[in-house]
């Protein structure tokens, strides 16, 4: 058994019964990293020499025995994550020379935790994407590729991307990520990975480069949910910094991942079923649904009527948020400037080089539903429809414990595809958005493979702050599909 | 409602984005094709509904009043593009 | 009489409104830990939070919310336990995160009352429109670098009151009233320093003028003037302006000036009407603030008594006119000061010569009421040795100066100096003989009717005992012997 085959909990134990070291771990990665990231490009920026320090942290802390389950453990940080003296670029030209003075609630947690970072990973540029396509630092390549054409490259998904890659090429044990709109269980799907969004509130967003602020939430990306729920329970946490942070109790999620489905009710969402949708990922769904009835859930046919909307709610309130977020990057105080002949120009020729595309069209689509006259039309509107969905999902939870889904509409698709509009771009996250909208919890668990060989994510929805339940219909998920192919592109 | 040029140009000057003519033209037939997407949301009966503004359902927390923060200059100016002194500087604002 | 503005075609009527902002007392930032204290190294007072780093989020200040609605029942307005955070985006170099944090569609206090005093003793409420909390911004320097403006975000996220007033205001008189009002009831609350050269109270002073009887006409608002005065010439000059533009067939247009004080003028400040457009909409980094009713009537009972109250107050405890009462409540130390030497004695004898010699030496020494020319122990000495008739007033005069000049106590300088009044009969009796003895002829013309008499005798006598004589006793004695 390669030492890349371990999760984290393997890995863990063997660190613990001193069978390999932190540093033996560490350096593994950090060649495979060297060896693979110049062709995934899943990594903004490596840090080897921090991560080999941290390693031998690690192991002081393992003989004197103070480790935890991630002490020694590599992972990636998603580039979104401000990370003191270790440039943060929100995968954005205009923060290309950004070097935080300080460390994100998350990332601290991790550090504390004994984590060792070996880089920052990439991601759709201030996480405006789902192919990781519009990163200022170039695109990634899913290390997945489809049977019949091993050459074609495709993408991971996106936001993070990067951190999607890096851990299924395994080129890091596991990674934070954040999610918006769907952009740690799009990924995640798209790359045969476990991938959680925690309620929002449950991580801190303190020194996460804000993207749309009432949407985003850091969660982690491993191979598996326990992966994931050691993460987490690492990540997860009230923050005084972060005045959206809730104030609860966090739960050992591990200790959910075995509570079985046995009675409980699971909601099928009639509205999923969306025209165009691929047969194959329909087909996937019954087959979860299946594993759950077996398993011993009762299935419930329910309406979550407001579905449709989402990601027309979504494309107005994520937009407005960012262009008020993104008003920040203006050449004064931090990142790049470009002069001007006076300060507006100067703002101007700075905010035209230093954003890419993307980001440019949703400040602009920001700006304008914001704007006055268009308000009430689009943005008020809106957020009227936003409550209706949060009311879809409230109304359904009295009757369900939680909500089976497909996370994407289909599998990875070839960079360069879905690229005629932004729109066609946009219903990747058809089926992640709604749960974002609300506020609940969603994870994206592998549970099989299509007709082309690429990795299929089906989604679990819970309750505000009941990530438990989500974990354990996702690991009975997990269990029933068995779900163990690997990409090809790894490090062996 | 569909965009046109003069919009997406005040607009582009809303945002502080410098665009030149040809961006213009692609921006706006991409922004109207967002905007095409969202009008769906016409369709929506919203008659009575609360707009909902965050994610979070609880009330604001609120800190006490100690001095914790600050007093970090050479942070806050290490990472200016450009700084006079300890101030920021930025090309001169004729007032 | 109703200010009027006299113009080629008649009389018009001045239409003013005011937005105050009032910084609020605290020790931290609305939104960070850093600290309000005026001045510092440039940016020396300012977190990541008030530099709009990325990832960074506010956190609100409890103090800056409790000062807010101190504020708001000392204007007795409505507090709203429901409001919420906007953003207002705009940028600019001393903005950092290109927005600023307000309160739009739902502030944190509603409308209110304020009442305010004119020279000629007219009393005129000004509505409250509404008050709420916003971040200030920093500072930008053009004149420190030849071809750079500098920041300074020391006062960036500093917690600011914007207290918008009712266009209830009809001249610059009233608008200055107002002003030193508003500031007034900040200062006795506590709430704000009320220190208009350090910046931490400025208006927006919205003008417009009409023909009486008219519906309102458009409005122009003068930015940031920084003192009372300034206030009262810039509407004055903008009524002016005003009136000269539609006397002259134009129109005014609604647009953002500027007071110039050198100039006594104010002029459009067109560049940054450039794309006005805000775009509120609310704070995602913050939920909405909900407060508990306990909250208020708990802050509204430790509300310390506010001046009008006081100077009615003093008008029913002391006695005394409603004007002196005014005089003395101006300022929170002033009526402390007066209440400690009133408290146990005459009301009005305290405030006469509280406003009569004690504020005279106090300009004179270019002292203050917190370092006073004498004490609040000895100036009630002193008094007490008038009621007791230790003294006279005319001694007691000389001894209060003698009081100002070395800080001993009147007993020591009456003692000292043998001031005590004489109220000894006898030695007054025999004071008046020798007077009136010394000027027969004088007595004469009194008894031939020139009444008028009687002061000078009065007089010599008090002279012939160096001022000391009880003055009810000479005058009985005086008025006896002359028959
Ligand atoms: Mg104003
Ligand atoms: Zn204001």
């Amino acid at each position: 058994m390669s030492i890349f085959d371990l999760t984290i909990a393997q890995a863990s134990a063997k660190l613990a019964a001193k069978e390999i070291s932190a540093v033996e771990l560490t350096t593994a990665y950090n060649d495979a990293v060297a060896a693979l990231n110049p062709r995934l490009n899943a990594y903004i920026t490596t840090t080897p020499e921090l991560a080999l320090e941290q390693a031998q942290a690690a192991d002081a802390r393992i003989a004197a025995g103070d480790a935890t389950a991630l002490t020694g453990i590599p992972i990636a940080v998603k580039d979104l994550f401000c990370t003191e003296g270790v440039r943060t670029t929100a995968a954005s030209k205009i923060l290309e020379p950004f070097i935080p003075p300080y460390e994100s609630t998350v990332s601290a947690k991790l550090k504390a935790a004994g984590a060792v970072t070996l880089g920052k990973a990439n991601l759709d540029e201030f996480a405006m994407g789902s192919s990781n396509i519009t990163s200022g630092y170039g695109p990634v390549e899913n290390p997945w590729k489809r049977a019949a054409d091993q050459d074609a490259k495709l993408v991971p998904g996106g936001s993070s991307g990067g951190s999607a890659a890096a851990v299924a090429a395994r080129i890091a044990l596991a990674a934070t990520g954040t999610d918006t709109g769907g952009s740690i269980r799009q990924p995640a799907a798209f790359t045969g990975l476990a991938g959680i969004k925690p309620t929002y509130g449950r991580c801190s967003r303190f020194g996460i480069v804000a993207f749309a602020s009432s949407l985003d939430q850091a969660g982690p990306m491993a191979r598996n949910t326990e992966d994931c729920a050691l993460l987490l329970n690492a990540m997860a946490g009230f923050d005084e910094k972060d005045s959206t942070s809730a104030q609860r109790e966090v739960p050992d999620f591990t200790k959910a991942l075995n509570r079985g489905v046995k009675g409980l009710r699971i909601g099928i969402p009639a509205e999923y079923r969306l025209e165009g949708t691929n047969p194959e990922i329909l087909a996937l769904w019954d087959k979860g649904i299946e594993w759950l009835k077996t398993q011993g859930a009762e299935i419930v046919e329910i309406s979550l009527p407001h579905t449709k909307y989402g990601l027309a709610v979504y494309y107005i309130v994520a937009p407005a948020e960012a262009s008020s977020n993104l008003a920040r990057y203006d050449g004064v105080r931090f990142g790049k400037r470009v002069d001007g002949v006076d300060l507006i120009d100067m703002y101007e020729r700075t905010r035209a080089a230093g954003f890419g595309p993307e980001v440019k069209r949703r400040i602009m689509i920001g700006t304008y539903v914001l704007s006055h006259g268009y308000y009430d039309a689009y943005y008020l509107k809106a957020q009227k429809v936003r409550n209706l969905i949060l009311r879809d999902f409230t109304t359904a939870f009295e009757t369900v414990d939680a909500i089976l889904t497909p996370t994407a509409p289909s599998a990875a698709f070839g960079l360069g595809e879905k690229m005629d509009d932004p729109v066609t771009m946009y219903l990747n996250d058809v089926f992640t958005v709604p749960a974002s909208l609300a506020g609940v919890p969603a994870m994206s668990v592998p549970a099989g493979l299509n007709a082309e060989g690429l990795p299929l994510g089906l989604q679990v929805i819970g309750k505000h702050f009941d990530e438990e339940t989500v974990f354990a219909v996702s690991a009975a998920i997990e269990n029933a599909a068995g779900f163990s192919a690997l990409p090809e592109l790894r490090a062996k | 409602m569909s965009l046109d040029a003069a919009t997406v140009r005040r607009i582009a000057r809303l945002a502080r984005i410098r665009v030149d003519d040809t961006e213009v033209e692609t921006l706006k037939s991409e922004l109207n094709a967002i905007l095409g997407y969202v009008e769906q949301l016409g369709e929506v009966n919203v008659d009575g509904i609360e707009p909902l503004s965050g994610g979070a359902q609880m009330a604001l927390r609120q800190r006490e009043d100690y001095v914790t923060d600050g007093e970090i200059a050479e942070k806050v100016l290490a990472n200016a593009p450009d700084r006079e002194q300890n101030f920021f500087a930025v090309p001169k604002v004729v007032e | 009489m109703a200010y009027m503005l006299e113009g080629r075609t008649g009389a018009w009527e001045v239409v003013v409104g005011l937005e105050i902002h009032a910084q609020v007392i605290s020790e931290s930032k609305l939104f960070s830990g850093a600290s309000a204290t005026y001045g510092g190294a440039p940016n020396a007072h300012v977190s990541f939070v008030d530099a709009g780093f990325p990832g960074m989020l506010p956190v609100i200040n409890k103090e800056c919310v409790a000062q807010a609605v101190r504020t708001g029942l000392g204007l007795k307005a409505k507090i709203n336990l429901f409001s919420r955070f906007d953003r207002k985006n705009y940028f600019y170099a001393d903005l950092p995160n290109g927005y600023q944090i307000s309160q739009f569609e739902h502030p944190i206090v509603g409308t209110g009352i304020v009442e305010i005093e004119l020279q000629d003793g007219t009393l005129k409420q000004i509505g409250i429109t509404r008050l709420h909390l916003e971040q200030d911004a920093g500072k930008s320097m053009h004149d420190q670098h030849a071809s750079k403006s500098v920041i300074d975000l020391n006062r960036a996220g500093v917690a600011l009151m914007e207290i918008v007033s009712e266009p209830d205001i009809r001249s610059p008189e009233e608008a200055g009233a107002y002003l030193r009002k508003i500031r007034q009831i900040v200062r006795y609350l506590g709430t704000c320093d009320g220190n208009m050269e350090e910046g931490s109270m400025r208006a927006d002073v919205n003008v417009s003028v009409r023909k009486p009887g008219e519906e309102f006409r458009t409005r122009c608002e003068i930015k940031n003037v920084n003192s009372v005065r300034f206030v009262m010439h810039a509407v004055e000059a903008e009524a002016m302006r005003q009136i000269e533009v539609w006397e002259s067939g134009g129109e005014v247009v609604q647009e953002t000036r500027l007071y110039d004080p050198s100039k006594g003028e104010t002029r459009s400040m067109r560049s940054k009407e450039d794309a006005h457009d805000y775009r509120y909409f609310p704070e995602p980094d913050l939920l909405p603030l909900v407060l508990e009713q306990s909250f208020v009537d708990d802050l509204a009972a430790k509300l310390p008594e506010l001046p009008d109250e006081k100077r009615r107050r003093f008008c029913d405890d002391y006695g005394i006119p409603f004007y002196d009462a005014g005089v003395l409540v101006a300022d929170q130390a002033t009526a402390d000061f007066y209440e400690s030497v009133a408290k146990g004695r005459d009301g009005k004898l305290t405030a006469n010569w509280m406003s009569g010699d004690f504020f005279a030496a106090m300009n004179r020494t270019g002292k203050s009421i917190e370092n006073p020319p004498v004490s609040a122990a000895d100036f009630g000495a002193l008094l007490d040795l008038i009621t007791d008739k230790t003294i006279n007033g005319r001694i007691a005069k000389d001894v209060f100066e003698e009081m100002v000049e070395t800080g001993k106590a009147p007993g020591a300088i009456v003692e000292e100096k043998g001031l005590r009044q004489v109220t000894d009969t006898g030695a007054i009796d025999a004071a008046v003989t020798k007077v009136l003895a010394d000027n027969q002829d004088k007595v004469a013309e009194y008894k031939s009717g020139k009444d008028k008499l009687f002061g000078f005798f009065v007089g010599q006598v008090m002279k012939a005992m160096q001022g000391k004589g009880n003055p009810a006793l000479v005058n009985e004695a005086v008025k006896k012997q002359l028959g």
